[in-house]
C-alpha cells in the first residue's frame, strides 16, 4: 500500500511539472488594438412640413423625435463624438430648387454641449422638403475621414422629393468611398414608398432599418444606435484592389482587407506563406443589392502554377446579409534531408481567387460591385499528429490494474503450489 | 480470497468516482452571470459573449444580429434562441440561426430546430443548435468543428417585406458541455481559430528568402505533456505493477497463530 502510495504521489509530481511547464498559452484574443480616434456618429433629422401629422401615440412625429433626441443626447456617453443634422428645417417656400438644397448642420461632429444640443432641438419646426441624398452627402462630409467607422442616423418620415440624387445610388456611393460608413435608418411612417427608400439606403451601407411604432421605440432605438457606434467601431480595414489573375495580384500580409467585386468576377490576390506555416483565410460578400434568392461564393488557393490547393465553398438562399466561406491550408511536410544552417527558407506565394455565384434581379445596378471582406492571417502549421501505440483514460487504467492483480494472484497461487511440491519431494 | 474481493471492489469503485460526471445540459445560464444587451451587426463587430451568459437585447426583424465565443476542444455547445414579436404581422416569417467558426465557415448543428418557418399569428419563435464536438486538432482541408472563435447569427430570412423593421426582442443563451476532457483524439492546433481582426498592409514586394531557424531542444520537448497517452500509459503500467505486487501478497500463507 505505502508503494501504491508512493508512486501515486510521483505521477502527480509529474502531472504537476508538465502542467506548470507545459505549452506556451495560445495567442489571446485580437480584439482590434485600441484606435485614438473617438466614435462618431451623426442623427441626420427630417423637419419637413409632414412631420407636423399628429400620428405617433397622439403625439406629432417633431416632438416624438424632439424628445427622443433629448433622451439620447442625456444618455451621451462621454467619448462618442454626436453631430446633428437637419433636412427641410428652413425654407418654407415652393421653389424645389431652393427647398431641396435645404439641410443645416445644428449640431457640429464633436464632444457634445448637452445643453446647448437640446436647445437647438427644442428650437425645429417642421417645415420644408426632404433633400436626403444631399443630407447624406453632407453628413458624411461632416464625420470625415479616418480609420474607424463610421455611423450615421437618419430619421424620416416621408421620401426624398429632391431625386435626383436618389438617396439609395448616394448611399451605395459613400458605402464604395473609402471610408467605411454606416447608414441606419428609422421610418416614421409605415408607407411602402418610404419603406423601400430606406430599406435600399440601410442595405446599401450594411446599416439596419426600423419601422417606428412608438414614441418609446424611436427613443430606445437611437440609444442602441449611438452605443452600438461606440461598442463596435472597429479599425476600418485596408482597401485592396483585387486583380483580373494571379500574376499582379496585390501582396497581402496578415489582417482584414476590403474590396468590391461585381457579379460573377473573379478578384486574385496573393500571399506569401513559409514552409512550417498556415495559410488561413476568409471572405465574405455582402449583399447589399436586390440579387436572385439563391446564391454562393467560392474562395480557392492555388499555386502559382493554377494548382488548386484548397477551397472554400457556401451556397444559401433567402434574405442574409453576407455569405462567407473560408479555408485552411499548409504546405504538405517534406522529408528533406535536414538542412544546414546556411540554408535559407524562401516563402510559397499561394494565390488566392474569389468568385461568387450571385445573380441580379432585373433593373439591380451591377456597379459599383459588392462589398467584399478578405481577412489573411499565417500562423503555424499543425501538423498531423504521430499516434503512439498507447492508449488513454480511466478504462484503460482500471483494465492495466486489474491485469496486474489477476498476474500476481496467478503468480503467488503458483508460488505456493511450487513451493508446496517442492517441499514435499 | 475476501479480501481480494473487497480490494477489486474497492478499485473498481474508485474508478468509477474518478470517471469524469457528465455535465447537465440544461439551458440554463450560469449564476451569476450578468446579461449581454447588445449584439454586433457584421463579423468584425459580433459582441463577444461567455457560455452561460445570457443574451436580451431589442431588435428590428429584419436585422442580422452577432454574436462570438470562444470554444474549446473537447466542447459541445448547445445555442438556444427565442424571438418574441408583437403581434399584427401580415404573414409566415422564416428564422434562422446560422454558426460560423473563426474562419467563417459555415457549421453543421446536430440537433435544434436552425430554421423554423412560424404563421402570422405567433408571437415567438424558438430555435436551436447543437454543435458537434470541437475537435483538438484537423487536417486543414477538413471543415471539422476546431478550438478558437464561433460566431452566431440570428436573422430573418423569409418574410414579407411590410413586416419589416417592426420591433423584436432577441434572446440567446450559449450553454457548454463537457469541459475540455480527454477525447480520442490526438495532435493538437498550434494556434487556435481566431480571426486577425487588425487592418492589413498589402507588401510592396514578396519577402527575403529567410535562413532557416535552428531547432531549439529544451529539456521540457521531451517531457510529455499532462493527459497525453504516454502519461495515461505509464500510470497504467506504475498501477498494474502495484496490484500484481498487492495480488501476490493476497496468496501469501496466513501465520496460524
Amino acid at each position: 500500500m505505502i508503494n501504491k502510495r508512493r508512486s501515486l504521489a510521483a505521477l502527480l509530481g509529474l502531472l504537476t511539472t508538465t502542467a506548470l511547464i507545459g505549452p506556451a498559452p495560445a495567442k489571446a484574443d485580437s480584439e482590434g488594438e485600441p484606435t485614438a480616434e473617438p466614435p462618431k456618429v451623426e442623427l441626420v433629422l427630417d423637419v419637413s412640413g409632414s412631420m407636423r401629422a399628429r400620428d405617433i401615440d397622439g403625439r406629432s412625429r417633431i416632438s416624438v423625435a424632439q424628445q427622443a433626441f433629448n433622451e439620447v443626447v442625456d444618455a451621451l456617453p462621454d467619448e462618442t463624438q454626436l453631430g446633428i443634422r437637419v433636412l427641410g428645417a428652413t425654407y418654407p417656400g415652393d421653389d424645389k430648387k431652393q427647398g431641396c438644397r435645404d439641410t443645416q448642420q445644428i449640431v457640429p461632429v464633436g464632444p457634445v454641449d448637452r445643453t446647448q444640443a437640446k436647445a437647438a432641438v427644442a428650437s425645429l419646426r417642421p417645415t420644408g422638403w426632404t433633400p436626403i441624398g444631399l443630407a447624406l452627402r453632407s453628413a458624411a462630409q461632416d464625420l470625415g475621414t479616418g480609420s474607424t467607422a463610421r455611423r450615421i442616423v437618419l430619421i424620416t418620415d416621408g421620401e426624398d422629393t429632391c431625386a435626383p440624387p436618389d438617396p439609395c445610388e448616394v448611399a451605395r456611393e459613400l458605402a464604395a468611398q473609402g471610408t467605411k460608413l454606416v447608414v441606419d435608418t428609422l421610418g416614421l411612417v409605415s408607407d411602402e414608398k418610404v419603406r423601400r427608400q430606406l430599406l435600399c439606403i440601410a442595405t446599401a451601407t450594411g446599416g439596419t432599418y426600423t419601422a417606428v411604432q412608438s414614441g418609446d421605440q424611436l427613443t430606445s432605438r437611437v440609444k442602441q444606435l449611438v452605443d452600438r457606434a461606440r461598442d463596435t467601431y472597429t479599425a476600418a480595414p485596408t482597401v485592396v484592389g483585387g486583380s483580373t489573375e494571379c500574376d499582379n495580384a496585390p501582396l497581402l500580409a496578415p489582417g482584414v482587407y476590403t474590396d468590391r467585386e461585381a457579379f460573377s468576377e473573379h478578384r486574385w490576390y496573393r500571399v506569401p506563406v513559409r514552409p512550417g506555416q498556415e495559410l488561413r483565410a476568409s471572405v465574405s460578400v455582402a449583399l447589399d443589392r436586390p440579387v436572385n434568392p439563391d446564391y454562393g461564393v467560392l474562395l480557392r488557393a492555388t499555386a502559382r502554377d493554377g494548382r488548386e490547393l484548397v477551397r472554400g465553398v457556401d451556397a444559401d438562399s433567402g434574405r442574409i446579409d453576407v455569405i462567407s466561406a473560408g479555408l485552411r491550408w499548409s504546405a504538405a511536410e517534406e522529408e528533406s534531408p535536414t538542412p544546414s544552417p546556411t540554408d535559407t527558407v524562401t516563402a510559397e506565394t499561394v494565390c488566392l481567387v474569389v468568385s461568387n455565384s450571385l445573380a441580379p434581379r432585373p433593373g439591380t445596378e451591377a456597379t459599383p460591385g459588392m462589398p467584399l471582406e478578405l481577412t489573411v492571417d499565417v500562423v503555424a502549421a499543425s501538423p498531423a499528429p504521430d499516434g503512439p501505440d498507447l492508449g488513454r483514460g480511466w478504462a484503460l487504467l482500471l483494465l492495466l490494474t486489474l491485469a496486474g492483480l489477476i498476474t500476481g494472484l496467478v503468480t503467488g497461487l503458483l508460488t505456493r503450489w511450487w513451493v508446496a511440491t517442492w517441499r514435499e519431494n | 480470497m475476501r479480501t481480494l474481493i473487497r480490494s477489486v471492489a474497492a478499485l473498481a469503485a474508485a474508478g468509477l468516482t474518478l470517471a469524469p460526471a457528465a455535465a447537465s445540459a440544461a439551458p440554463t445560464p450560469s449564476p451569476g452571470a450578468s446579461t449581454v444587451t447588445k449584439a454586433g451587426t457584421s463579423f468584425l463587430t459580433a459582441t463577444a459573449i461567455a457560455a452561460g451568459q445570457p443574451v436580451q437585447v431589442d431588435a428590428s426583424s429584419g436585422d442580422h444580429l452577432y454574436w462570438s465565443f470562444r470554444a474549446e476542444a473537447g466542447q459541445t455547445h448547445t445555442i438556444n434562441a427565442t424571438v418574441s414579436f408583437p403581434k399584427g404581422r401580415s404573414g409566415r416569417s422564416t428564422w434562422t440561426i446560422d454558426v460560423f467558426d473563426g474562419l467563417r465557415r459555415r457549421q453543421a448543428c446536430t440537433a435544434g430546430a436552425q430554421t423554423p418557418t412560424v404563421d402570422a399569428t405567433a408571437t415567438s419563435v424558438t430555435l436551436g443548435c447543437t454543435l458537434r464536438r470541437v475537435r483538438p486538432w484537423a487536417e486543414p482541408w477538413s471543415g471539422d468543428p476546431l478550438p478558437g472563435t464561433y460566431y452566431v447569427r440570428l436573422a430573418v430570412t423569409d418574410l414579407p417585406e411590410l413586416d419589416l423593421g417592426l420591433p423584436i426582442d432577441a434572446d440567446l443563451l450559449v450553454s457548454v458541455d463537457g469541459e475540455g476532457g480527454a477525447s480520442g483524439d490526438d495532435g493538437k492546433l498550434k494556434a487556435p481559430l481566431v480571426p486577425n481582426t487588425r487592418a492589413g498592409t498589402v507588401l510592396t514586394a514578396e519577402p527575403m528568402p529567410e535562413p532557416v531557424a535552428e531547432k531549439k531542444t529544451s529539456l521540457t520537448d521531451w517531457l510529455p505533456e499532462a493527459g497525453s497517452r504516454w502519461v495515461w500509459t505509464t500510470a497504467g503500467g506504475v498501477l498494474a505493477a502495484v496490484a500484481g505486487v498487492v495480488g501476490f501478497a493476497l496468496t501469501r500463507r496466513r501465520r496460524r497463530p
